[in-house]
């Protein structure tokens, strides 16, 4: 099981290190993992999907957080209602024949082309994972040559 | 005033009476400043005998231990004792020179990244990078260390930062918004842990490091007698109740009482308190003590529900908590029949051993127990000699048992032992010691010399790394691999040292050296050639249930 939490972080020395060195000290999964300043430049968000058998370790991750001197708050997704947003850049190689089929998959999947050149195109596309899912899976048809993604954010609403 | 006399002065208004360590090229400002400084230095002959000292000070006085190494090689010799003082939740401050901050990540001499070595055996740790954090670092590495769940904080000072100038201004309070430990239990957690305790017939507490930590012995002891409940405990919670009292029941687990291990298989009830369910304690898992609900008090979330699930949880301070419960307690449930049963165990599986022609090691340690009286400070090595002090030396006080239990370290006894005597210069403090663990570390012996730290040191020697010997012989059908070790003569080792040594072979002199040792007002190595193969009785082999024990004898 996936869960997204988030842990709010004394923007320190080796912060970073001391949370990826307990997921790895202690044989937890990350699944993605996103860092950035705060308004306030003295703390980071961390933004973090596990992977786990089941709760009891969900738990026992939140406490270990907890734990550490730097962390602030661990917040935990996964029951309270909030909205995530992965970040996709994807280039792709296209014939003339795949411009359409193209453009109907960008529709669906609320995503854009930012830069063409030749029969290449740089793609960004912003959405929650299942939606970015379907759209690599569309361009993987047609040819992806390079991809780049972030981490998922959340926040509650 | 510059880093190094910042450094100083922090330390004295911390408290910090002495300190344990070592100099090098990277802490030169430092010794400079202290060359002068009223604060006790001992200078130890390895930083590794510098950090365990640290520790067993903290142990025997429940003050935070110091220890001060220079940059790579000096700050990687400590590394071992800040592990064992991790594993053990010794309230540690253990600092390291640095390479000039203009020089780290560049490999340069005697670099080592030791914050980034000590991260995950630390409880936190620091680099300083602006000498205007340092007097604020101080003072949050020793609040970091002493409270909460304690621990060792390292931290690194680059020799730059050492020598910088600035105005020292002593922070008057610590404040940090993300770091504040729970102390007082929740109210409605300790309401159903009183209604539990009501209901339960075969009620048992099950004790740990955290009462000493807590200094909740005598709210312990209080409860024990309130509800009338048999008190086991673990090895960090040696002298959390007294050994003598009739509700005891010792030690439980690998090597505990048999009747420590059937008891807790037969409660319906287990109130642990500041212990953590280790797999040392618990055996298999999934069979412990299947008919009991479980009170779990420990100031470490992170320790509840992490091994065993937990019917109430309750975080927070042991002495608090207990003394809640014990206000909201009006009569104990009637334990009668419950505590017969266990008397009858007590009978029927007494601690026991064959004793023979030759120096048994449980001998040993009964006649020291029958001369002093458990007035003493043990502190032990690590293998057979450490589980036999637990069993055949009684505990009435907390802080009188100095042992390393999470990590298990060979060679942390002398040292260990050697920083509680210079704690507690009034008691006589004795390091149970194996012929192979006093091997790690016997260049303390210069140390306590020196400095005339006299403590006692009594070796089991059986010419064996004995308690892998005892796993051969029992899991490894005998095929004894490098676990024969030689030794060199102790008592000439300890003349040249300047120290006393004893050698005994005989059982008739075993008492007599014990009494001449104690009277001795030097450093003591006893030589007891003891039974080569005799094995520590009870013992659950790894993975099985508790109650399903090895006994050496019909
Ligand atoms: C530093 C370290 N290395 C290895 C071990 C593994 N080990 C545990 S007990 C033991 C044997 C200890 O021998 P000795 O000190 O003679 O004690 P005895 O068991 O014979 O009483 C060993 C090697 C350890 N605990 N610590
Ligand atoms: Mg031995």
């Amino acid at each position: 099981m996936r869960h997204t939490i988030s842990v709010l972080v004394e923007n320190k020395f080796g912060v970073l290190a001391r949370i990826a060195g307990l997921f790895s000290a202690r044989g937890y999964n990350i699944a993605s993992l996103a860092v950035s300043e705060t308004l306030d430049p003295q703390t980071s968000y961390m933004t973090i999907v596990v992977e786990v058998k089941d709760e009891a370790i969900l738990e026992q991750i939140k406490k270990q957080l907890n734990k550490l001197i730097d962390v602030i708050t661990v917040t935990d997704f996964t029951k309270k209602e909030h909205v995530d947003r992965e970040l996709v850049l994807a280039k792709i190689a296209y014939s003339a024949q795949d411009k359409a089929k193209i453009e109907a998959l960008l529709k669906k999947c609320a995503g854009k082309i930012i830069q063409a050149k030749g029969n290449t195109a740089v793609i960004e596309a912003v959405g929650e994972q299942a939606q970015v899912k379907e759209l690599l899976e569309g361009l993987n048809k047609i040819g992806i040559k390079e991809l780049v993604k972030t981490g998922r954010l959340a926040i509650t609403n | 005033m510059i880093g190094a006399q910042i450094l100083i002065e922090c330390l004295k208004r911390e408290g910090v009476e002495v300190i344990f360590g070592y100099p090098g090229g990277q802490v030169l400002p430092i010794f400079d400043r202290l060359y002068d400084a009223d604060v006790k230095f001992i200078l130890t002959r390895h930083e590794q005998g510098a950090a365990h000292a640290a520790d067993g000070y903290a142990r025997a006085t429940g003050k935070v231990g110091v220890c001060l190494a220079t940059s790579g090689p000096g700050a990687t010799n400590l590394v071992t004792g800040i592990a064992n003082a991790y594993m053990d939740s010794i309230p540690m401050v253990a600092i390291t020179g640095q390479v000039k901050s203009f020089l780290i990540g560049n490999d340069a001499f005697q670099e080592a990244d030791i914050t980034g070595i000590t991260r995950p055996i630390t409880k936190h740790n620091f680099l300083v990078k602006d000498i205007k954090d340092l007097a604020r670092i101080v003072r949050e590495a020793f609040y970091i260390a002493s409270t909460g769940r304690p621990g060792p904080v390292v931290i690194d000072i680059p020799s730059d930062i050492q020598m910088q100038d600035t105005f020292f201004v002593w922070p008057e309070k610590v404040e940090m918004r993300s770091y504040q430990p729970t102390y007082f239990g929740h109210p409605g957690q300790i309401k159903k842990a009183v209604k539990l305790i009501a209901n339960s017939k075969k009620p048992l507490i099950y004790a740990g490091g955290g009462i000493i930590t807590s200094g909740a012995n005598a709210a312990l002891l209080e409860l024990a007698e309130k509800i009338q409940a048999p008190v086991t405990w673990t090895l960090m919670g040696i002298g959390a109740f007294p050994g003598t009292h009739k509700l005891s029941l010792g030690m439980l687990g690998m090597h505990g009482t048999a009747y420590a291990n059937h008891a807790i298989m037969g409660a319906d009830l287990i109130i642990a308190v500041g212990a953590r369910f280790d797999d040392r304690v618990t055996g298999r898992i999934d069979s412990f003590a299947p008919g009991a609900k479980v009170i779990h008090i420990d100031i470490d979330p992170s320790s509840i529900s992490k091994n065993i699930k937990v019917d109430v949880p309750i975080v927070g301070d042991a002495k608090n908590i207990l003394g809640e419960i014990l206000e909201q307690i009006k009569i104990g449930p009637d334990t009668a029949e419950w505590l017969k049963a266990v008397d009858a165990l007590k009978k029927k599986y007494p601690l026991k051993y064959k004793d023979g022609e030759r120096i048994k090691p449980q001998y040993v340690l009964e006649q020291l127990y029958d001369i002093t009286k458990g007035d003493v400070i043990i502190a032990t090595e690590v293998g057979q000699n450490q589980m036999w002090a637990c069993q055949w030396l009684k505990y009435d006080h907390p802080r009188t048992f100095i042992s390393s239990g999470g990590l298990g370290t060979m060679g942390f006894g002398f040292p260990a032992a050697m920083g509680a005597k210079v704690g507690c210069s009034d008691k006589t403090v004795i390091d149970i010691a194996g012929d192979g663990s006093i091997q790690m570390n016997i260049q303390e012996l210069g140390t306590c010399v020196a400095n005339k730290i006299n403590v006692k040191v009594f070796i089991l020697n059986n010419g064996y790394l004995g308690m892998v010997r005892q796993w051969q012989e029992l899991f490894y059908k005998k095929r004894y691999s490098q676990v024969g070790i030689s030794s060199p003569d102790f008592v000439k080792l300890a003349e040249s040292y300047g120290a006393v040594g004893i050698c005994v072979k005989k059982k008739e002199d075993v008492r007599p050296a014990i009494e001449k040792a104690l009277k001795t007002d030097n450093t003591v190595f006893i030589d007891f050639h003891v039974e080569p193969e005799e094995n520590v009785f009870p013992m659950v082999p790894a993975g099985e249930a508790i109650n399903r024990m090895i006994e050496g004898l019909a």
